[in-house]
């Protein structure tokens, strides 16, 4: 892999191991959808880090030709902030499931959000325990009938989104596991300079199959999706007729018909990924409104996390002068004593 | 002003009139809000500079700030010093400072008859008293009868002393642990000039405070020179025969901080410190935060576990991954800590031992964590466990965690105590350069390269993420022998776990042999510590080999592995005895390890052992098996 003379393609990034997901599970779209990523970014394998918790999704890095970390259950944000506190210099990738990033990992999550820590962080959401055979999960919908819930659930499920954006995350996106515009929002998760958090929609074959369905189905997609574009219109359905304005009583959106001379479009809203109160509203959505799918919020702040503590550290050296410890040591209340 | 200036200037002339003392043990007492650690650490400070030895503790409540006037916000320091070498705090004080009823209360079990106690009598009022729990004044029922009671209204005193600096009345009360420093430098005969420097220094922005605290100090100072209170005697205590050298006073978390630091240099790799707050380890936390220009980034983290979860990052990535905590925080880390010992990562974990279970005393020291430590994990999950025995030895056995975690690729749990952690000792300052290096190896070749590949000490190898062809990867699942890939083979979990087992096994040809502090083996009684029992075993065997006793002293200091030699050295001796704060943790596992008949002492109350309770147990010893 030494100093590569072709740049790398997205199959150079798979490793040697054989892929143990379910057949048709939504992961190894998010896989395929990753390696181009890193081919797209020509990623240099020794320098790039994935690093995972416990679960499905969690065993990620082992079918990934870089440096990877599978860590214990929840725990993947508090890891990889470790790996950045000690260099800096790494691409770091953070993949973990809705049991494991916001259930028992919840609070790793929210502050590796809130610090800003430079990381990709994807966070596989397919609204069930699926290694542990199809429990109840944070983000399944009220009423969910699993193993651990067969009475159906009865408590109010998490938006990841939503999640991200009260922790203070500066980029805040959504994807679709099979969903060819996934690549391209990975992409602007990575360019991020900070967290980038994508909540990626994964449909799970086997315990949770068509989740998604009546946002992704192909009959369904086009009223059941809004695709936010920096500075575009936000527009939706089938003929793009319809767009999303302030609701009058402001509660929130609301959809508002385009007429046939584009009547209604001067209330339509425009996107700005920097405007923090309409993230909150995009991320809010929920069938059958239209759900947002794409970059939802990206406002860089000015230095990352890990930057701002080595800025600190080169601060203090430069304060020093040389840095040493045992002169510190002879510094200060210290007393002599003679033979 | 000129009277204390004239004190000074004759202190010397009284000599005739001063009481000798080899060693003496002074206690100040008085609520949270007085002042107290900071009157200790500054006699702490003149004690030094006086070329005594010495040993302080504090002992401080768990609350910020209890009610006042309550027993149980009552702050205390004690502090032995004396013309020999100190070992330990002192069982019981020579002098007590009470500055209000409730600190004489909660210190009276401690006196024996004869003790000096000042006592503020302007604190002494109806209310406080009450508040303390005397139904009566104890000045006046006769149960102070037995002590020497020195009854001064230092508040009043004080009062008056600083009145000409505009201070509110309550800002002049507050230079009342002023009055009594002043008072107990007189009785020592000590010098007002360093404490006076160091106050101009602390409080030169605040003038008139600065002002009145060193008027305060001059007038208690005069005090005991012009009171000619029979209850008041000054003492002299002869200065130690103490190595030469440039000294400072160092607690047990700033020897461990240079510890670490010293040794993450030598290892040639930069410490990551993860950690969260947690009482009695904090400390250790806010002194590396300072030293962040000397190679080290502290981090917060948001839980104990994600502390451990980034230190084990951060060793991944290649540096030295440092966490610390206090029992409570061990058991939420102990998942994680399983997990590097399954990726076979250096990491050093300190414990700052307190008293459990639960949330326990937090304040109070014990060291009930040893089984923790050795067995705390789920699965066989062995790790290397070290202890130190003083506040200064926390410096050499951080360097001794981190070269083990370093040469054999383990985690280390370093364990300390609330003792350990807070009291003080003078240590001469090393040379650092002349103390040894571990340069930590980082394997950089492809040819070859398997990540679970063993050396002849069975350690694998460390590559930094960002070496060019050495991209693999690892967790916490099982691993194949050498590939490191994920096996759930029958034989390979087998071979894997004694492979891990016997690699920690291994460390104990990288330590050294177990010696003897005191003593030889062909003693009849040898006592075995670890950790802060170290100063009053120490202690109570000298006192019985004075008297010609047989009796030796071991110290622990590797806990896991036990040094190679340590079963031959104990079956040599008739009896053994284990003094622990547990209730029998290492006792169990020398019995068990070597079938020795060793005999626990267990102390479980918040406090070090007493010399005399030690001297008590062998003298029980004794009579058992004469």
């Amino acid at each position: 892999m030494n100093a590569p003379a072709r740049p790398l393609q997205p199959k150079d990034y798979a490793s040697d191991q054989e892929v143990r997901w379910c057949a048709g599970c939504g992961d190894y779209a998010v896989l395929k959808a990753v390696e181009r990523v890193l081919a797209e970014i020509g990623a240099d394998p020794a320098n790039t880090v994935f690093v995972s918790g416990i679960g499905c999704a969690a065993r990620f890095p082992y079918y990934v030709a870089t440096y990877g970390f599978h860590g214990i259950h929840g725990r993947a944000p508090a890891i990889a902030t470790g790996v950045k506190l000690a260099n800096p210099e790494l691409d770091v990738w953070v993949i973990g499931g809705d049991g494991d990033m916001l259930s028992i990992g919840a609070n790793h999550l929210a502050h590796t959000l809130r610090r800003n820590v430079d990381l990709t962080l994807l966070l596989f959401n397919n609204e069930v325990y699926g290694l542990t055979k199809g429990q109840l999960s944070p983000t399944a919908p009220l009423g969910s009938r699993t193993p651990s819930s067969p009475l159906g659930s009865v408590e109010n499920p998490l938006s990841a989104c939503r999640f991200a954006l009260a922790a203070g995350a500066r980029f805040v996106a959504r994807g679709i596991d099979t969903q060819k515009d996934l690549p391209a929002i990975l992409r602007a998760a990575h360019d991020h300079p900070g967290t980038g958090f994508v909540e990626i929609l994964q449909n799970c074959i086997v315990y949770n199959d068509g989740a998604f369905a009546e946002i992704t189905e192909r009959a369904v997609a086009a009223e059941r999706q809004v695709h936010p574009v920096h500075g575009e219109p936000l527009l939706f359905g089938a003929e793009r007729r319809k767009g999303l304005r302030l609701a009058a009583d402001g509660s929130g959106l609301e959809v508002v018909e385009i007429g046939p001379d584009g009547e209604g479009m001067e209330e339509v809203l425009r996107h700005d990924r920097t405007n923090l109160a309409l993230a909150g509203m995009l991320a809010a959505l929920e069938p059958p409104m239209p759900v947002a799918i794409g970059v939802i919020y990206d406002n860089p702040a000015p230095v990352s996390y890990e930057r701002a503590l080595r800025g600190q550290e080169e601060g203090e050296r430069e304060r020093l002068g040389e840095a040493d410890l045992g002169a510190m040591l002879r510094r200060g209340p210290v007393w002599m004593v003679t033979a | 002003m000129a009277v204390v200036d004239r004190v000074q200037g004759e202190a010397g002339e009284e000599e005739g009139v001063r009481q000798p003392l080899e060693t003496a043990v002074v206690r100040f007492a008085g609520d949270s809000g007085d002042g107290v650690q900071l009157t200790g650490s500054l006699f702490t400070l003149s004690t030094a500079l006086a070329h005594h030895d010495l040993t302080t503790f504090p002992d401080f409540p768990a609350e910020i700030r209890a009610p006042a006037g309550t027993t149980y916000g009552v702050s205390a320091f004690q502090i032995h010093f004396g013309g020999r070498e100190i070992r330990t705090i002192g069982d019981r004080p020579d002098v007590l400072v009470a500055l209000n009823p409730a600190a004489l209360k909660v210190n009276l079990d401690d006196l024996r008859p004869g003790t000096v106690i000042i006592l503020d009598t302007g604190s002494f009022t109806e209310r406080n008293l009450r508040k303390a729990g005397f139904t009566e004044d104890p000045r006046e029922d006769g149960s102070l009868d037995a002590y020497r009671v020195a009854a001064i209204d230092i508040s009043g005193l004080t009062r008056r002393a600083v009145a000409h600096t505009g201070l509110t009345s309550r800002e002049q009360l507050r230079c009342k642990n002023f009055f009594a420093l002043g008072l107990v430098f007189w009785m020592f005969d000590r010098d007002l000039g360093p404490v006076i420097d160091w106050t101009r220094q602390k409080f030169g922005r605040k003038p008139a405070l600065c002002e009145a605290n060193i008027a305060a100090l001059k007038a208690g100072h005069a005090f005991g020179e012009t009171a000619e209170m029979p209850q008041l005697p000054a003492f002299r205590v002869p200065p130690a025969s103490i190595e030469p050298g440039l000294y400072r006073a160092v607690t047990g978390s700033e020897a461990m901080a240079y510890g670490l630091l010293d040794g993450a240099r030598k290892a040639g790799l930069q410490m990551t410190f993860c950690s969260y707050p947690i009482t009695p380890a904090s400390p250790l936390l806010h002194v590396l935060a300072k030293l962040r220009g000397y190679g080290v980034t502290t981090f917060q983290a948001e839980d104990e576990i994600a502390a451990v979860c980034a230190a084990i990052g951060a060793s991944y990535a290649g540096a030295l991954g440092v966490t610390s905590s206090s029992g409570p925080g061990i058991s939420l880390k102990s998942e994680a800590i399983g997990l590097a010992v399954m990726t076979e990562l250096p990491l050093v974990v300190v414990n700052t031992q307190r008293a459990g279970p639960s949330t326990g005393m937090p304040t109070k020291t014990e060291q009930s964590d040893l089984f923790q430590a050795l067995y705390g994990r789920n699965g066989d999950a062995p790790v290397v466990v070290l202890a130190a025995a003083s506040p200064a030895d926390c410096f050499a056995m951080a360097r001794e965690a981190v070269r083990i975690a370093v040469r054999h690729m383990t985690p280390v749990i370093l364990l300390s105590d609330g003792f350990l952690a807070n009291a003080a000792e003078p240590w001469r300052i090393p040379d650092l350069d002349a103390l040894p290096a571990f340069p930590a190896r980082f394997h950089t070749d492809p040819e070859g390269f398997a990540p679970y590949a063993r050396d002849e000490r069975l350690v694998r190898p460390w590559v930094r993420p960002g070496t060019p062809g050495l991209q693999h990867r690892i967790g916490g699942l099982e691993k194949r022998h050498e590939t490191g890939e994920v096996s759930y083979d029958p034989e390979n979990h087998q071979r894997m776990t004694e492979l891990r087992w016997n690699k920690v096994l291994k460390v104990a040809e990288d330590i050294p042999e177990q010696e003897l502090e005191q003593g030889d083996p062909g003693d009849r009684i040898c006592v075995v510590g670890w950790g802060s029992t170290y100063g009053p075993i120490s202690r109570a065997v000298t006192t019985r080999r004075r008297r010609g006793e047989k009796v030796a002293h071991l110290h622990l200091r590797y806990l896991w592995p036990l040094p190679r030699n340590l079963g031959d050295l104990l079956s040599g001796f008739e009896r053994i005895l284990v003094p622990e704060m547990n209730k029998g943790q290492l006792v169990q596992l020398l019995r068990s390890r070597y079938l020795v008949p060793a005999i626990g002492l267990s102390k479980v109350s918040g406090r070090p052992f007493g010399v005399a309770e030690l001297e008590q147990a062998l003298d029980r010893l004794s009579e058992e098996c004469p």
